[in-house]
């Protein structure tokens, strides 16, 4: 049985080689002209967003934050009519790395698996990937928030 | 000129995203792109370098998610000002909830309204 563990954990290790070696070269200059050309344009329409916003009174930190609930409005409503994932697909990171990729895994996920039913369907998989960044993102902010209380 | 940056900040920090998927392991999914951004967006926060790029950029630099981590980051540290220890409890996510409660408000209402596509 040991034995055999053994030379499964290798032969996973040689899949794992196969599979890097035989898996499609990615075309890696047309993968980053895309996402910088997606990328950068969801950014600019965050631009305009966020001018919009600081013109009509809110500070910064206000207009930063209405922004992104604005980004992740319009994404949700663009992935539920079908429209994000081609953004996705023709963009690669460039559509996922904004805030409106983030929102994207949301609504995709949970629209899914909807058929499961609205806790286990929707409300469950709605963080299938926000769920992760939320915990990353929450545990590490706190690990700053207790060096810099302990350090400074 | 801020425009150009936004669209040339927030394009270079997608390319990054772009070479981690294309040049590292399989395994490495766009949800792992998610976390290292977000991640990696609060500790460059922390050693106080991502806001001099929100300075430049504006949403070139918010707007990706690193820029979450940023605002987790900041919300953090600025509670601890404030409140001491019970700060860095609350500080980050009183900072984004706004992004937060709409991703899960819109996501919902999204997931309800349109049908899933085969």
């Amino acid at each position: 049985m040991s034995d055999s563990m053994v030379i499964s954990e290798k032969q996973k290790r040689e899949y794992a080689e196969i599979v890097n070696q035989i898996k499609p070269k990615p075309r890696v200059w047309c993968n980053i002209f895309r996402a910088f050309i997606v990328g950068g344009l969801i950014c600019l329409l965050g631009q305009f967003i966020l001018s919009f916003f600081q013109n009509r009174g809110l500070n910064v930190n206000e207009a930063a934050a209405a922004t992104s609930a604005t980004l992740v409005f319009l994404a949700a409503f663009l992935t539920g009519v079908g429209v994000y994932d081609e953004v996705s697909r023709f963009g690669g990171a460039g559509g996922i790395v904004p805030i409106t990729g983030f929102a994207n895994s949301m609504v995709s996920s949970a629209l899914e698996y909807r058929a499961e039913g609205l806790v286990f369907g929707v409300g469950s998989r709605l963080f299938t990937i926000a769920g992760p960044v939320l915990v990353w993102g929450i545990v590490t902010a706190w690990a700053v928030g207790i060096f810099y209380y302990f350090f400074t | 000129m801020e425009y150009f940056w936004a669209f040339v900040i927030g394009g270079a920090i997608c390319v990054i995203g772009q070479l981690l998927m294309d040049l590292t392991s399989y395994k490495f999914s766009p949800a792992h792109v998610l976390v290292t951004f977000v991640s990696a967006g609060a500790i460059i926060s922390a050693f106080g370098l991502y806001q001099p790029l929100v300075n430049l950029a504006g949403a070139g630099a918010t707007v990706p998610l690193s820029g979450f981590g940023h605002l987790l980051a900041q919300g953090t540290i600025s509670g601890v000002k404030q409140n001491g220890l019970l700060g860095a409890f609350s500080g980050g996510v009183t900072a984004a909830a706004v992004g937060i409660t709409a991703a899960v408000v819109f996501g919902y209402l999204a997931a309800l309204t349109f049908r899933p596509r085969s």
